[in-house]
């Protein structure tokens, strides 16, 4: 059952909240690492500055049981469609943090190869910039990202916004899903 | 810190095109079995521009004559919009140059064997069947530039998607800039 | 324009900022399950393998025809992280060449920026003082150190032993924080320059090294006595992805591969573009060609680049850490204020950059994981006509093959593993 269905009321407000706290201190990410900005990302779940004190050392393989996908790196037309594939097989609720320049804009690659951001292709919650974003830097974006899923922020903006996220519109064929053939 | 055999010389920097009779005996060597060759050399490195059809023969006769036992690359150059073209005295030019390095760990030396392909006819015979290492690379020259390469057994797209349509690498194919702007800019970069 | 007393935080305002045409794609065949194609029924499977996947080292892509649990035949699909590098090489000058070329192999970035600067330094008929030199070296061979101990990190994590991880991860700390100390960045640093190094080396620098050279020292001696003798790391090792010198030969191999098979060749030895013959170092090679051996090699790496780095911090000789030539490399910072004619080079260089008569060149060097070359054919403008980097593990991944056919599933994960690609340097 998600948030969404529960009817908001004074009595619901506080099994919101234990919902909220439960998701925000339990977010496994997705491994998606591509490039240099993966090794921050390795960096950022090892020993210093470690990740797990915020519940987050498991990095999932099977999209399936991860809420939290970090693109760390550079998105090539290849692999675009791999993305948007992976991220569809993800369970609600999820979110999205474009790790990097290189996946929040494009970053110093603006050519014929590389997607200028991951939010052409799937909604994205939280930025951060850097190349590579040090350790700091992106545990800064989590820590934000777990500041708005435990004030249910990000809820409300899916709610508000028509496209269910920051702003895509997909108004092309849509990609195969892994959901079995019918 | 020389990385050939080459004794470093004084020779002055504009010297690179060597009279004929080359000073490489490997070069010699390739320039006495295949006719039509011409000897540079290249800031103290030895090439050897070749005729295009005995590519893959080169290939062959380097590494059963002269233990050349590597092939460390292929690769090509698309001269369309050189400002000045590096042109050594001897060897008819072409909008497209497919370049192989080799190395001889034996012999501790580097030879670049260099030819000519036109824009009209963009082919060259593959040097997989000497080296099968030159798959790959010659695989990504197809990709990017649209050179074929004859008798390589698999010449397909492989750093781009599969229905990808054009040669990004060539000269006429744009870097594909998205304008980008800023609050506030009225105008687009 | 946006007030800034009631900032517009609606969701409705759509820009086209950065908007992209994605052209639609024609549709691919997915196989999700159901029915087959007739010509795929059979005694072998064929699945594949990333490229989102945790032990794939990136974004490669491995068909696999299976029997069972034993691999027939194996076949890598690159391409997903090809980013237009020697496109956008042609796009920047030779000022700016470096950013873009460290970012190729970047788990060691010294690599790259140390063949295309001296590719470019080729060109110009120039040479690096001593200094540079010897920086250099240092550089590079602290940088082969943090490669290699990524390599432990992520082999041991994709043969079980987890822990592995984070050891390899905690001794790498340690180099990083010293690259940000004399780099200004952990990664990606854009230090060695065509001229010389960016900046000249912090005081307090001495010991910082010899403080991270005892720190990995003592790290490698730990994962020694790990797993070397671990009877279950020696099963999944030993006579593991076999390969050997004629094979790799012929596929273009270099580097921990190529010295597994008992052929001891190495750049720094054979060709030496630094002055590595000053040092006393050896030639770490094994005999037989397995994932052991890759592993034993690299683990012993370490130890030498260490031994290197201790012998440079004694003799690292005083000078210039550039070349003292206004046309290529920047006036230092205060002179600008000084200086007219520092702020018109300061000026000129980093907008236009310099020029490099026309030539062309390869340069060769050795990275971690084998032979990286520098192709440049310049023009006699300020940006290359054609600048090819000749990937080390766009060659060694074609030894996959070779080596991966007649094993099992989990094989092909320590196969993999053990050729320690980096897919930045395969697709560029």
């Amino acid at each position: 059952m998600g948030l969404e269905q529960v009817p908001h009321n004074f009595l619901t407000a506080r099994l919101e909240d234990v919902v909220r706290w439960g998701r925000r201190n339990s977010v496994f990410p997705a491994t998606f690492g591509l490039a240099c900005c993966a090794l921050e990302m390795m960096a950022t779940g090892a020993a210093h500055y470690d990740l797990a004190r915020f519940g987050m050392e498991v990095f999932r393989a099977s999209p399936r049981q991860a809420d939290l996908m970090i693109v760390a790196g550079r998105v090539s037309q290849k692999m675009a469609p791999v993305l948007r594939q992976v991220y569809d097989q993800m369970v609600e609720p999820k979110w999205v943090i474009s790790m990097g320049v290189c996946a929040s804009t494009g970053g110093m690659f603006n050519n014929y190869a590389i997607v200028q951001g991951v939010d052409q292709i799937v909604p994205v919650d939280v930025y951060t910039p850097g190349c590579p974003p040090g350790p700091e830097t992106l545990m800064h974006g989590i820590l934000t990202l777990h500041e708005q899923i435990r004030t249910g922020e990000l809820l409300r903006r899916r709610e508000a916004s028509p496209t269910g996220g920051a702003g895509i519109v997909l108004d092309r064929e849509p990609l195969p899903t892994s959901s079995p053939v019918s | 810190m020389a990385d050939t055999t080459d004794t470093t010389t004084d020779e002055p920097r504009e010297n690179d095109h060597e009279a004929p009779g080359p000073d490489d005996d490997v070069a010699a060597a390739v320039l006495g079995a295949f006719a039509g060759s011409v000897f540079v050399r290249s800031h103290g490195q030895p090439v050897v521009y070749v005729a295009r059809g005995s590519f893959a023969d080169v290939a062959r006769y380097l590494r059963d004559e002269q233990q050349f036992s590597m092939l460390i690359d292929v690769t090509a150059v698309d001269h369309l919009l050189d400002g000045v073209r590096y042109s050594p005295p001897g060897v008819a030019l072409e909008r497209f140059e497919v370049v192989a390095n080799y190395l001889s760990h034996v012999r501790n030396r580097r030879l670049r064997v260099i030819c000519e392909v036109p824009a009209a006819e963009p082919s060259v015979p593959s040097l997989t069947p000497v080296f099968p290492g030159a798959n790959f690379p010659e695989r990504e020259t197809f990709d990017m530039f649209g050179i074929a390469f004859e008798g390589h057994p698999d010449l397909t797209r492989i750093l781009m998607p599969d229905d990808w349509e054009g040669h990004p690498l060539r000269k006429d194919f744009p870097v594909a800039k998205v304008p980008v702007t800023f609050k506030g800019d009225p105008s687009p970069r | 324009m946006t007030d800034t007393h009631h900032p517009d935080t609606s969701l409705q305002r759509q820009t086209d900022e950065g908007a992209q045409e994605l052209v639609p794609r024609t549709r691919e065949l997915v196989m999700t399950g159901g029915v087959w194609p007739e010509d795929t029924l059979g005694d072998t499977m064929i699945i594949n393998m990333g490229p989102q996947h945790p032990s794939t080292h990136g974004v490669l892509r491995l068909m696999m025809e299976l029997d069972g649990e034993e691999v027939l035949r194996i076949k890598p699909v690159i391409g997903y992280l090809h980013t237009g590098m020697e496109k956008t090489g042609e796009d920047l000058n030779y000022v700016q060449g470096t950013t873009n070329v460290t970012r190729m192999d970047y788990a060691s970035n010294f690599s790259n920026e140390l063949v295309f600067s001296l590719a470019v330094e080729r060109l110009l008929d120039i040479d690096v003082p001593p200094r540079a030199a010897w920086i250099r070296m240092m550089m590079v061979e602290l940088g082969r150190m943090a490669s290699h101990l990524l390599f432990q990190a992520t082999n041991g994590m994709d043969i079980g032993a987890v822990s592995m991880m984070l050891y390899g991860w905690r001794e790498r700390e340690e180099c990083l924080r010293l690259f940000e100390t004399i780099t200004g960045l952990r990664m990606n640093c854009n230090y060695i320059r065509p001229g010389g190094v960016a900046a000249d080396l912090p005081p307090g620098w001495r010991d910082h090294v010899l403080k991270v050279c005892d720190t990995v020292e003592a790290g490698v001696h730990e994962y020694d006595e790990l797993l070397s003798d671990n009877p279950i790391w020696l099963e999944r090792t030993v006579n593991v992805g076999v390969i050997t010198t004629e094979e790799c030969l012929a596929h273009s191999i270099t580097g921990p591969i190529l010295r597994s098979t008992g052929f001891a060749w190495d750049l720094r030895k054979a060709q030496p573009y630094l002055p590595y013959d000053e040092v006393e170092w050896d030639v770490v090679y094994a005999s037989n060609g397995d994932v052991y051996d890759r592993y034993r090699i690299r683990l012993f790496e370490i130890l030498e680049s260490a031994k290197i780095v201790r012998q440079i911090v004694e003799k690292m000789p005083p000078g210039d850490f550039r070349v003292q030539d206004k046309k290529i490399t920047p006036p230092p910072r205060a002179r600008i204020d000084e200086s007219m004619e520092a702020l018109i080079h300061h000026f000129k260089l980093f907008t236009e950059g310099f020029k490099v008569p026309s030539g062309e060149t390869y340069v060769a060097v050795e990275s971690p994981r084998g032979e990286i070359g520098c192709y440049l054919v310049s023009d006699g403008s300020a940006r290359p006509v054609r600048m090819h980097i000749r990937g080390p593990s766009f060659y060694n991944l074609q030894s996959i093959t070779p080596m991966g056919g007649g094993s099992l599933v989990a094989d092909a994960v320590a196969i993999v593993s053990s050729i320690d690609p980096i897919m930045g340097e395969v697709d560029r």
